[in-house]
């Protein structure tokens, strides 16, 4: 059983949690995630390791309500408890020797761009942070952000907040004037797509966080894989960071939409109960 | 002394087809209290004992099949678990046709004797009992890591502990049993049962730690820091073998592990769990061992109304055991021998079809036909082709076990020694995926070799 110390709200639909989880905090490392499951009734699903402090023992999580099993987690409160978390699961992100780098967030993205940024400044590496989401209201961790990168560029779909762009356009944009050497992105598959069509364009490198539909998170059930430079991966094991120009995008996109009708079906059979 | 001269073995009853295709209820039910007598004394006694050469435990069968002609069955239950931490489990899933009762004399004129059903209907009145393996409150100061809690571990376990080592056991799931409890179906072993065999580890003071993975959440050096004095490593074959043909990632191929995870360990096609479950009209097996058979079994149960099972040799040269074919046939589940998948086909990344081809056996050599390819129509396929060892305890820092490129590690089979000092290992980890009485052999042996050790120091 794991203790939830703090609970935040981000936005309407997105928290962070402080867990009591000394194993898993005593080895995190930025780019690795955990699985947990709720209850006895459950699924596994991996969230990434936000933050971890080695000497309290804890771990933050950052969480978007979008099925059951999310909005399950929602209903827990401070001092409640999970009943499985299990991690730190997959390798931990490679950012060492680059000198500029361009983190590419997407929406709950920056539950992952957030400490990835933290880790390549740490390594002295100049790091600029555009960060996307689709509109005002669902802006998230922009103070954390900014302390990373003072010029931190927010950008919204509708224009609500920020500049009125896709993180593309910004991305090129940086592209066209500076030299980097090092592009990484989170975010949503179809964004991720998009970012590595531009860098590939321009030669640059780029690592894309793959963190897919999961099981057990140890290369058991292979639910996860992926093909990156036509070989069979899995996300779990070997990643969830790989070479963003040599991921199968396409394939990517429709497996994790995989079991999108049930989802939908347990979602509103979720939704249903909590009104009764 | 009645001598039993039937040729064949005492009927045992089986659920009828109805009701199995639509609950997960053992297949099998325990043989009646007569049926086990008369089976009991088709026994010859045999002096040269061959059966007990072909258990890789070494229970002492045909002591245990006598205790049972004179109605000593606790007496049964004490020998068979001299040998057997596990033998409720062992009496269902052992393949006892390639082992025990291959060996059995009765084989010349008819039937072997029964033995793995006779296992199971003294284990079954006796699941409560904990008798050979006794709690010593009297702990030593001496603590054991054992690694990952399938059968090889429990035993390694167990066999410790009743010699007052504290052991404590690393569980990388959520449950405790490995593959008992995320691979093998319910209808082949029922959870009571499991969960007997697994509290009798409880009862000798072994703490199972579940959540926590050796290579990742602590290395194999965090363990002997925290003052263990040995490392046992059974971490099973876990990693699904791909079959590296064009369309592996397509969309409604599965590897066995997933399908048989999402039933067993998340209770996915019980709607009152969140893990989420397609079931398919038609789904294709590919393999032809237990875990194909489980998988088969497993989709008739959950719904799925045609299932196919292909397989690349003949019905005979088949890897199961030969209970779970018949079982699987009188299931209407529909079996293609010598053929082999070439092709995934698929449209937009969802699996449309298959393409495979026949295969001739020339002396045991397989020779795929290549010239005539034939086209499947089907939208699920689950692989099922076998596991190799799992390579994320390796991620551990400042481990030097040596291991093969496939991920086996490699030990002294004898002592269970790995190249790692104080750290030994056995069951799937070591040979592959194997079976459940093997591995329980090689986490008996390590937990011998680890009280020699330990002995010295």
């Amino acid at each position: 059983m794991f203790k939830i110390l703090k609970k935040e709200i981000l936005n309407n639909t997105v928290s962070m949690m402080k867990i009591h989880a000394p194993y898993i905090s005593k080895k995190a490392l930025p780019g690795q995630f955990v699985i947990i499951r709720i209850d006895e009734f459950g699924e596994r699903f991996p969230l990434t390791i936000f933050d971890y402090d080695r000497n309290l023992e804890t771990i933050d999580i950052i969480y978007q309500k979008v099925g059951t099993s999310t909005m399950k987690l929602d209903k827990l409160n401070e001092q409640d408890y999970i009943l499985d978390i299990v991690g730190p699961l997959g390798k931990a992100s490679e950012l060492e020797n680059y000198n500029k780098t361009i983190v590419v967030s997407g929406g709950v993205g920056g539950a992952i761009a957030c400490p990835l940024s933290r880790r390549l400044k740490e390594l002295g590496t100049h790091t600029e942070i555009i960060s996307g989401f689709r509109t005002k209201d669902l802006v998230i961790l922009e103070k954390n952000m900014r302390e990373i990168d003072n010029n931190l560029v927010i950008c919204t779909d509708d224009g609500s907040y920020g500049r009125k762009a896709l993180v593309t356009e910004i991305l090129q944009e940086k592209l066209n004037k500076n030299k980097y050497d090092l592009v990484v992105t989170v975010g949503p598959i179809v964004m991720m797509k998009a970012v590595c069509e531009l860098t590939k364009k321009y030669n640059i490198k780029t690592i894309a966080s793959m963190i897919s539909i999961m099981i057990d998170g140890t290369g058991m059930c292979g639910g996860c894989r992926l093909t990156v430079d036509g070989q069979v991966k899995f996300a779990c094991v070997d990643g969830p960071d790989f070479d963003g120009h040599l991921i199968d995008f396409d394939e990517a996109i429709t497996r994790n939409n995989m079991y999108r009708n049930e989802e939908k079906i347990s979602r509103e059979k979720y939704c249903n109960l909590k009104l009764l | 002394m009645i001598i039993n001269n039937n040729k064949f073995k005492e009927p045992v009853e089986i659920l009828n087809k109805t009701e199995r295709v639509s609950s997960f209820k053992e297949v099998e039910f325990v043989l009646s209290d007569s049926n086990a007598l008369k089976e009991a004394q088709r026994c010859l006694n045999c002096k040269t004992r061959p059966c007990v050469s072909g258990c890789p435990v070494g229970v002492k069968i045909p002591e245990f099949i006598n205790c049972i002609v004179n109605n000593n069955l606790e007496k049964a239950y004490d020998i068979i678990s001299e040998n057997n931490f596990l033998p409720a489990i062992c009496g269902r899933v052992c393949p006892q046709e390639k082992q025990c009762e291959s060996k059995c004399v009765k084989n010349k004129i008819g039937e072997p004797v029964a033995i793995g059903r006779l296992e199971r209907y003294v284990s079954d009145k006796f699941i409560q009992k904990n008798n050979n393996y006794k709690n010593n409150t009297n702990k030593n100061s001496r603590k054991i890591a054992v690694i990952g809690s399938g059968p090889s571990g429990l035993t390694c376990a167990a066999e410790l502990a009743s010699k007052n080592f504290q052991v404590d056991i690393f569980e990388a799931l959520h449950t405790p049993g490995g593959v008992l409890s995320y691979g093998i179906p319910k209808f082949r072993l029922p959870r009571n049962i499991l969960d007997s065999e697994i509290s009798k580890l409880k009862n000798l003071g072994v703490n199972i730690k579940t959540n926590i993975i050796i290579g990742k959440s602590l290395s194999i050096k965090d363990l002997f820091d925290m003052n263990y004095s040995a490392v046992y490593i059974s971490t099973g074959a876990g990693l699904p073998k791909l079959m590296n043909i064009p369309g592996e990632n397509l969309v409604g191929v599965y590897y066995a592990n997933e399908f048989l995870t999402r039933v067993n360990l998340m209770n996915a096609h019980d709607t009152n769990y969140d893990t989420p479950m397609k079931i398919p009209e038609k789904i294709l097996v590919i393999g032809g061992g237990n875990v194909a058979m489980d998988v088969a079994r497993t989709a008739v149960r959950i719904g799925c109304k045609e299932v196919f099972v292909m397989y690349r040799r003949t019905e005979q040269d088949m890897p199961a055991r030969r209970d779970e074919v018949i079982h699987a046939k009188e299931e209407n589940i529909k079996f293609l021998f010598l053929k082999t998948p070439v092709k995934f086909i698929g449209e937009n990344n969802i699996l449309t079809g298959l393409k495979y081809v026949n295969i001739n056996i020339n002396n045991n050599k397989l020779e795929p036909d290549y010239t005539q390819e034939f086209e499947l129509k089907i939208n699920n396929i689950i692989i099922a082709i076998g596991n190799n060892s799992n390579k994320i305890l390796f991620e551990s820092e400042h481990n030097n076990i040596n291991f093969e490129p496939d991920g086996r590690i490699i030990t002294n089979t004898e002592t269970t020694q790995t190249s790692m000092k104080y750290v030994y290992a056995g069951g799937d980890a070591v040979t592959g995926a194997a079976t459940v009485i093997e591995a329980m052999g090689a986490g008996k042996r390590a937990a011998e070799q680890i009280q020699k050790d330990l002995e010295n120091i």
